[in-house]
């Protein structure tokens, strides 16, 4: 028995190719990562880098080809559909796009209380629960009987994250929540984050493209580049003083909001890059003698 | 951090209008219905109302003319034409219905285990649809007629086989659509079953399109019925449209009134059910339409038409409107020039005076910028940043032209190296955009013609814009993809736009912005799609070009890093009015306005990281 809440081993996923014969695609090429209860795990890559594919993986959104993906020591990456219905008490989501997550045809109150009778809770119990669920996220009971369509973007994924909540997990993938929001909303929804995990004690896949977000919110934060994980490690070292040149690039390549500092940013990163690019010439050069 | 206190702007809930009774608001909606009903209750109680018995024959009523008794009189075996044009319609009706049911229990069910789970099944229906499309509809029943004998039952039952394949392609094609939406996945993970997810969020998505098919296929259905029975190849022992007007047209001479009703009766039920099918159809397409524009609402979450969807929508609330008041009374925070700014003494390239824009809604007209005025000159980069719908773009689009539909100038002056463009009309619009002043959207690859290459994209403007020879436009177009940092500038001209990537499509756009040596560019948040990498790349080919050819710019953006890269002077935009202007040391520096103090606060690039799990404390939390 380990402490471990989430343990994703080497995990490989694989999607045919397009076309006949066609070469499979490979998102994952040997992935390993682990969550603590109550942690928070920040995945930082470019698109195509395989952290959405990831955060699918661990939902059983993704077709596991090798490794395994484990939840609370038991095997969870090849689970028939109704053993996965089990899991939806333990493991959550929260998607990037506020719109296309919430099924714009049903009210909040339809849509928050699905989860809960799939699992066979009460209908007062459960209406019970929705008001709870309004509060946590800070949205006005009366909510409950409009569609989403009457939601502004921030509001939307309060929305989506209650639904979240709704049947208490341990874990919630959280991919690129804040992305399509506004800057200042984009902060109030991450604080929200912050203090729903302080109180329920709930750990995160934190998937994003943006290094300070990835940095507000994530104990430990892991990037990714081309399907595999580069680097791994707190999120101040990793945010702050990274040490893989791709980490490297990312972290220069984000402009500073400073006028002056992001002139000086600027020519590092002209200089990181031309350093990097000499090592790597040297590398090929060392490899051809 | 949670400066900016949240507005509480839920609008009031909308009336959610029933398909019936929206399109019960439609005459033509309301006229077809109230006849389908009619005919409806007709198949069902008119044997009961039928004054005779329909099969009766009576050798005095032997085409008999109507009279008070017999209203619509006798057919050629003296049988009651009104008795049986009432016992005919339940079997026309009933015929055309079990046609319309086997139909729909085939292809709706196949077509959502097919689409949703895909896999043998898949494939196998497929196939079979093909199949079932390829065979002779008509030959196939004459086929079964022949093997069964004459049964107006098997034949429908036949009949609804063949059609299934109009409902099968329908459903499949919606639920193969619906079944990747974001929202069907979180089903999935909490924890619905398949049965659950089907009804509940699939089923609904189809079910417009499936009603109106529906409408469709039950007239198809009873016109075939009728045209077999015409044809004499129905059962003659129950009353039939189609056996009434065979009937008929075999005493045409002798009575021609007998043709009349059941004709009348097909026709009419055929057109009732065409024209009602085209009524839910205008009915539910509208909704339709709503909810694309707010799916390209995400698409662009910082941009153009979201922009004015939710600013039309926010700015009616009541809490806006005071904003709006209390932020007319005052004047943009102004900056004084620092010895940067001042040093930039270029004549002023675009003037923008008090610019209002306004929208014709249904509901009359909405105000989305409220008085903007912003100077640039030569060689300077104005950058323009607020939130989405504060009528950033739509300022932006107004100095274009290219404002969406029903969105007009109402008041101020836009002002282009001494041409007036808030009144200019689409031609001199055409000889000034493209041409003098440059264009970088926020969606590289959905600015790009599909279906041209690079190359010719690049040099057409050039040509027509600038009056090239075909030669010098490829080397010039050749030169500046070089000169964006493209690595093989030769490739990406021959290439089409699905071949490169977003970062390179960006730059391809960049290229053809300033081919034609424009004095102004306007990018509309031209790195927000990009990665952060690519991001930087691009701002540096901005910088360079901007830099290198002393061009003026106006740059739209939602990210504080952005204007720290590239402008030299920054409006900071709320609720359609610029709040705040200045170089942009000192927006940074000493800001004043609450708002923009508010927007630097919320980046999150300065705070500290949050410690290792188990050395949290409050403190480090902020």
């Amino acid at each position: 028995m380990t402490d471990l809440l989430l343990d994703v081993d080497d995990l490989e996923v694989e999607y045919p190719g397009k076309g006949f014969r066609a070469k499979p695609f490979q998102a994952l090429k040997g992935v390993s990562i682990d969550i603590k209860p109550g942690e928070t795990v920040g995945l930082v890559g470019e698109s195509g880098s395989g952290k959405t594919t990831l955060g699918r993986a661990v939902l059983g959104l993704a077709p596991v080809t090798g490794g395994k993906v484990r939840y609370r020591d038991r095997d969870i990456s090849h689970l028939h559909r109704s053993e996965r219905r089990d899991l939806s008490s333990e493991i959550q989501v929260v998607f990037q796009d506020p719109y296309s997550s919430l099924n714009p045809s049903l009210t909040i109150e339809q849509i928050l209380i699905e989860p809960l009778t799939a699992r066979g809770v009460s209908s007062a119990e459960s209406k019970k629960r929705v008001g709870d669920l309004l509060d946590y996220v800070r949205l006005p009971g009366d909510a409950r009987s409009r569609l989403p369509r009457e939601f502004s973007g921030g509001q939307r994924q309060r929305i989506a994250i209650a639904r979240a909540l709704a049947l208490d997990p341990n874990l919630i993938v959280c991919d690129e929540p804040v992305s399509a929001l506004d800057l200042s909303t984009q902060a109030r929804v991450l604080d929200l984050f912050i203090e729903i995990q302080e109180r329920t004690g709930v750990a995160y896949l934190f998937i994003s493209h943006d290094l300070a977000v990835v940095r507000h919110i994530s104990h430990r934060v892991a990037v990714m580049y081309r399907g595999e994980i580069v680097e791994t490690g707190a999120g101040d070292q990793v945010t702050a003083r990274p040490q893989h040149p791709y980490t490297q690039r990312l972290f220069m390549a984000a402009p500073v909001p400073d006028p002056d500092r992001q002139e000086i940013r600027r020519v590092e990163r002209r200089r990181l890059i031309d350093e990097q690019r000499a090592a790597a010439a040297a590398g090929t050069e060392a490899d051809a003698a | 951090m949670t400066a900016i206190t949240p507005t509480p702007d839920i609008p009031t809930p909308q009336a959610h209008a029933s398909l019936l009774r929206r399109l019960v608001k439609r005459p033509l909606g309301a006229i077809s219905f109230a006849f389908i009903v009619f005919v409806g209750l007709v198949a069902i109680f008119g044997p009961m109302l039928a004054p005779y018995d329909p099969n009766k024959a009576s050798l005095q009523l032997v085409l008999a003319p109507p009279s008070a008794e017999h209203l619509l009189g006798g057919d050629s075996a003296g049988r009651d034409v009104f008795s049986r044009l009432l016992a005919a319609t339940q079997v026309s009706v009933a015929a055309a219905l079990l046609a319309l049911v086997v139909a729909l229990m085939i292809g709706v069910i196949a077509g959502l285990i097919a689409g949703y789970y895909r896999g043998w099944f898949d494939s196998v229906s497929a196939w079979f649809t093909a199949l079932v499309m390829s065979l002779p509809g008509l030959v196939v029943l004459l086929a079964a007629r022949a093997v069964v004998g004459p049964s107006v039952w098997i034949s429908m039952i036949i009949f609804g086989v063949i059609l299934s394949p109009a409902f099968y392609r329908l459903t499949y094609v919606a639920v193969t659509a619906v079944r990747n939406e974001l929202y069907v996945d979180a089903a999935r993970v909490s924890g619905l079953s398949d049965g659950r997810i089907i009804s509940r969020h699939i089923l609904y998505v189809v079910r417009a399109p499936i009603i109106i098919q529906s409408a469709i296929i039950a007239s198809i259905a009873i016109a075939i019925q009728a045209g077999l029975d015409f044809l004499g190849l129905g059962d003659t022992s129950l009353p039939t449209w189609g056996g009434m007007l065979n009937d008929g047209f075999a005493n045409i001479y002798k009575a021609p009134l007998l043709m009349l009703w059941p004709s009348l009766a097909i026709a009419l039920t055929s057109i009732a059910l065409v024209l009602l099918a085209n009524a839910m159809r205008d009915v539910l397409e509208r909704t339709v339409v709503v909810r694309r524009r707010r799916r390209r609402a995400v698409a662009t979450a910082t941009g153009s038409v979201a922009a004015v969807t939710t600013s039309i929508g926010a700015v009616t609330g009541s809490t806006e409107a005071a904003l709006d008041d209390e932020l007319a009374a005052v004047k943009p925070i102004e900056h004084r020039d620092d010895d940067r700014a001042a040093a930039r003494t270029g004549e002023v390239v675009l003037s923008v005076t008090d610019l209002r824009v306004g929208y014709e809604t249904d509901k009359g007209s909405t105000e989305v910028v409220h008085g903007v005025s912003l100077d640039i000159r030569r060689g300077e980069v104005h950058g323009l940043i607020g939130e989405s719908g504060s009528g950033k773009t739509q300022t932006a689009f107004a100095v274009l032209g290219l404002l969406p539909r029903g969105g007009r100038i109402t008041t101020g002056s836009v002002e282009y190296e001494g041409v007036r463009l808030d009144h200019a009309s689409e031609r001199e619009f055409t000889a000034i955009r493209g041409r003098r002043i440059g264009y970088i959207p926020q969606e590289p690859m959905s600015n790009l013609d599909p279906s041209f290459t690079i190359g010719s994209q690049l040099v057409e403007p050039l040509r027509v814009g600038l009056g090239l020879s075909k030669k010098a436009a490829t080397e010039k177009a050749l030169a500046l993809l070089d000169r964006v940092g493209i690595p093989d500038p030769k490739r990406t001209f021959a290439a089409y736009p699905h071949e490169i990537s977003g970062g390179m499509a960006q730059r391809v756009l960049i290229a053809g912005a300033v081919s034609t040596d424009p004095d102004l560019i306007i990018a509309d948040e031209p790195t927000t799609a990009l990665d952060v990498t690519v991001q930087a790349e691009v701002l540096d080919v901005l910088r360079g070009l901007q830099e290198e050819r002393h061009m003026a710019m106006l740059l739209v953006t939602h990210n504080f890093g952005v204007v720290a890269d590239l402008c030299d002077r920054v409006s900071v935009m709320q609720a359609g009015r610029i709040v705040e202007t200045g170089p942009v040391r000192s927006i940074f520096h000493h800001a004043e306005h609450p708002y923009t103090e508010s927007l630097l606060a919320a980046i999150l690039d300065e705070g500290p990281a949050r410690p290792p799990l188990g050395l949290s404390t409050e403190g480090a939390l902020r």
